[in-house]
């Protein structure tokens, strides 16, 4: 492989506390190294330069996207462009397809991105989609919060066997993460009902939200996986439902991080923006952002993305069912909504946050807010909760916004409520600007960090893989906000584990993509292995070996990362 | 006004995409420019040149230019796409999209058109002296956002999923019309029909409007009678039976009252 210098640019690395220092990045055989002997030399004088950026929450692959995708045409309409050299045919806005999503993400400086939801049964599904999306290293997080097993063992205070189950899971949909989904309110939703506390009981299973966190952060730990929990909250979604929040955060309280790759949260909360609303009906909506980030900022453990509102039009799409049969009930759009057995559910609506509607203005406002008053923003990562706030490909807009009061001021003033927006939330007392090392914090660093990946991603350390990004963007320089969103929209230059991906704003390569997923080795438990094959007998529709996900076809380039977790 | 004639000199193999031909991109032009203009014969790139003689000469504005489409259209697909001015004149038929989301002036096909004509329309005016295919003035597949503003006029009989989704503008049909009219239409459109109707009148309608000269084959059970009203509908006065519906879709309330949509059937 070639060696590369990238000489004299304004460098942001929050691991190695480098705040925008003139300094030179080389990279030899996909790592970064101290030194390098006959490299190719780029001159990054005048830019900026930090790693690959990784994308913690993300629905970019499987069959809610597909769903979303199918039905939506006028997704794509005006919106394609041509096959053209070696790269492939583009198309969509909010579910764009595989091929623009890892061109989009690397446009952008992204170079990791977490498949969000991954319903186990549909395993293969999504691998088939994150094979065809170049580029970027992808892993996918299994669906756990309302599972059949889990709520079974749980309701029992079964540890070991729920973890257990994890391990076989993640091992045979080739996993990364715990991920939960509306604990318990998904599994009512097959009722007709929901949680919308962390207490509410789940009919027939008779377990609540708050046991079932709680267990699966037991057993996320017994395990030592990388990730921490990441866990979509209840209540998601409904004024005032800011309480069912603080009340789901408690239940870290007193849970200590066990693993070997220095994570330090036990429970990532994601999308929080959609969690932090206060009043008592949309009338009287208000954020309640402030609440939030300060219970985050005191409890060290947790770790939230945020969600950022966007203000375009959408595709919502979630394994939280009556959240989407709440969604179209309000909008009247068109509804897709799918039970997956045993496992999830999933819903998919489309929705415009419009400028002009008063409640999308204090959503925006307090995804913003959520972000401005965090403390640690190691611990608060940029996210749209793709493509369910907007697309991903706002998040130089969202940068603007975080680092630019002008460019907050400029969109309060262009809300046709605007005095109702700032009545009902706190956006424009705020001054801060976010710096380029906290963008960096919040898009690196912090991320790889809480995925259990910093030993790989987030820095630009000699050992970590090559994951560079150069941005047309001089920090020492005033900038009109505008200028903030296009310099981050378009790298000037992209590595991929040393592969030069962009070289001088053109994409010429698409990379050597890696799926990335977790395999944990527990003690033999003949016990969980009974109860697999029995509910494979009585209740799958599929046999267990039409379940995994093995071969080549569906992982061509996979990264596994071992897990001891023999006692 | 000035005008551009184009005259057919070659017919594609496959069917032509020809969004290129509106006064909007035509606008401030030469022929030689105008023949350089790219139309898509599947997924290969030509020049409009390859397929047709170019006469004449373009306006400074799209409102200043007309196009006169001479010989057989029946192969080009999506005339006058996005138009927001001047005039298109087709002597013949032409094939699917005519006039989409076409946002002004005006497009008059002598012949007939093919499916989709003026899908998502915003605009303009669109007149077709013979029928038109199935999906007149309605949405894009997927979307909800149908026929927003602007007419539509056709001398003959149209397909079916006429104004499927429909918002706002006319449609005036001379002759009959097949099944599903204004399917899903919400808002103001309104859907003149002088012959008659199959059936699947108004399903899922939420608001608007549809007169019917020629009675319907198969009324919804959905619709419910209100009264009779005395009306003048394009140029003909008579006594109309006012039924409401579909009572199956959720209306909306408009200060105070239920909004329907409203079914005229003439006596």
């Amino acid at each position: 492989m070639s060696e590369y210098l990238i000489k004299n640019g304004f460098v942001f690395d929050p691991t190695q506390k480098i705040n925008g220092d003139v300094k030179d990045v080389a990279i030899q055989d996909g790592k970064i190294v101290d030194k390098v002997a006959k490299p190719k030399v780029i001159d990054a004088k005048g830019m900026t330069v930090m790693a690959g950026a990784l994308d913690i929450h993300a629905h970019v692959a499987g069959p809610k996207v597909n769903i979303g995708r199918i039905f939506r045409p006028e997704d794509k309409l005006f919106n394609e462009t041509p096959r053209k050299g070696m790269m492939r045919s583009e198309g969509g806005f909010s579910i764009p397809t595989t091929y623009r999503t890892g061109y989009a993400y690397a446009r952008m400086g992204y170079t990791t991105v977490m498949e969000a939801a991954m319903p186990p049964l549909f395993a293969r599904h999504v691998h088939e989609e994150i094979r065809d999306t170049p580029i970027i290293d992808e892993g996918a997080y299994p669906v756990f919060g309302n599972n059949w097993f889990v709520l079974e063992y749980l309701k029992n205070r079964e540890i070991e066997n729920t973890a257990a189950y994890i391990a076989w899971l993640l091992r045979v949909t080739r996993g990364f993460a715990v991920k939960l989904v509306n604990p318990g309110g998904t599994e009512a939703w097959g009722w007709g009902l929901n949680c919308l506390q962390v207490t509410d009981p789940v009919p027939y299973f008779d377990i609540t939200p708050e046991e079932i966190i709680k267990g699966l952060i037991e057993a996320n730990e017994y395990l030592g996986l990388p990730h921490s929990i990441h866990l979509h909250g209840n209540n998601l979604g409904n004024p005032g439902n800011y309480t069912t929040t603080l009340d789901t955060l408690k239940l870290a309280e007193g849970y200590k991080a066990k693993n070997n790759f220095g994570r330090d949260v036990v429970m990532h909360h994601t999308h929080i923006q959609f969690h932090s609303y206060g009043g008592t009906k949309w009338a009287d909506f208000e954020s309640k952002a402030k609440e939030v980030a300060d219970y985050v900022n005191r409890q060290k453990n947790i770790s939230i993305d945020v969600g950022f509102v966007t203000l375009d039009e959408t595709t919502t799409m979630t394994a939280d069912g009556p959240f989407e049969h709440h969604l179209t009930e309000l909008n009247h759009l068109k509804w897709a909504n799918a039970d997956v057995e045993l496992e999830t559910a999933a819903g998919v609506v489309p929705y415009i946050y419009s400028p002009d509607i008063f409640v999308s203005g204090v959503q925006w406002a307090v995804g913003l807010e959520i972000a401005l008053f965090s403390k640690d923003m190691m611990r608060c990562h940029l996210t749209t909760d793709h493509p369910n706030a907007g697309p991903f490909t706002r998040y130089p807009r969202v940068l603007k916004w975080l680092m630019s009061q002008k460019a907050r001021d400029e969109q309060i003033k262009a809300f046709k409520a605007s005095d109702k927006v700032v009545s009902q939330s706190q956006i424009a007392e705020i001054d801060r600007e976010l710096t380029l090392f906290e963008v960096a914090q919040m898009t690196r660093a912090g991320p790889a960090k809480v995925l259990g990946l910093s030993h790989m991603y987030g820095g630009l350390k000699p050992g970590l893989d090559a994951d560079v990004a150069v941005y047309d963007f001089n920090p020492e320089k005033e900038h009109k906000p505008d200028e903030i969103e296009k310099a981050f929209s378009h790298v000037k230059f992209l590595w991929k584990t040393g592969t030069p991906i962009i070289t001088d704003g053109e994409i010429i390569s698409h990379g050597n993509k890696r799926t990335l997923w977790v395999n944990p080795k527990v003690n033999e438990n003949p016990q969980v292995m009974r109860d697999i094959h029995d509910k494979f007998l009585k209740f799958y529709t599929v046999t267990e070996k039409n379940y995994e996900v093995t071969g080549k076809h569906f992982i061509p380039n996979p990264f596994v990362i071992e897990v001891d977790a023999t006692r | 006004m000035q005008t551009v004639t184009l005259i057919p000199i070659a017919q594609p193999g496959l069917r032509l995409e020809v969004d290129n031909i509106s006064p909007d991109k035509f606008a401030g032009k030469t022929a030689e420019q105008i023949a350089a203009l790219h139309v898509y014969e599947g997924n290969t790139q030509h020049t409009m040149g390859k397929f047709f003689r170019v006469e004449g000469e373009s306006g400074a504005t799209a409102a200043d230019t007309r196009i006169v489409i001479k010989g057989d259209a029946t192969r080009l697909k999506y005339i006058g796409m996005r138009m927001t001015a001047g005039e298109i004149l087709v002597e013949n038929s032409t094939d699917m999209y005519t006039g989409a989301w076409m946002q002004g002036g005006k497009i008059h096909v002598k012949g007939n058109v093919d499916a989709f004509a003026a899908t998502g329309m915003k605009g303009g005016e669109l007149l077709i002296d013979g029928n038109a295919g199935n999906y007149l003035g309605a949405a894009y597949r997927g979307d909800w956002r149908g026929m927003q503003s602007g007419t539509i006029r056709v001398a003959g009989n149209v397909g079916s999923d006429m104004g499927y989704f429909m918002n706002g503008g006319t449609i005036i049909v001379g002759g009959n019309a097949d099944v599903h009219v204004a399917t899903h239409a919400e808002g103001n459109g309104k859907i003149i029909i002088k012959g008659s109707a199959k059936s699947k009148v108004g399903g899922q309608m939420v608001g608007g409007e549809i007169y019917i000269f020629g009675g319907v084959d198969v009324m919804m059970p959905t619709y419910v009678y209100r009264r009779d009203v005395d009306l003048e509908v394009d140029g003909t006065k008579a006594k109309f039976a006012l039924f409401e519906g579909d009572t199956a879709e959720r209306h909306p309330k408009r200060k105070g009252e239920v909004v329907y949509g409203k079914l005229y059937l003439k006596y």
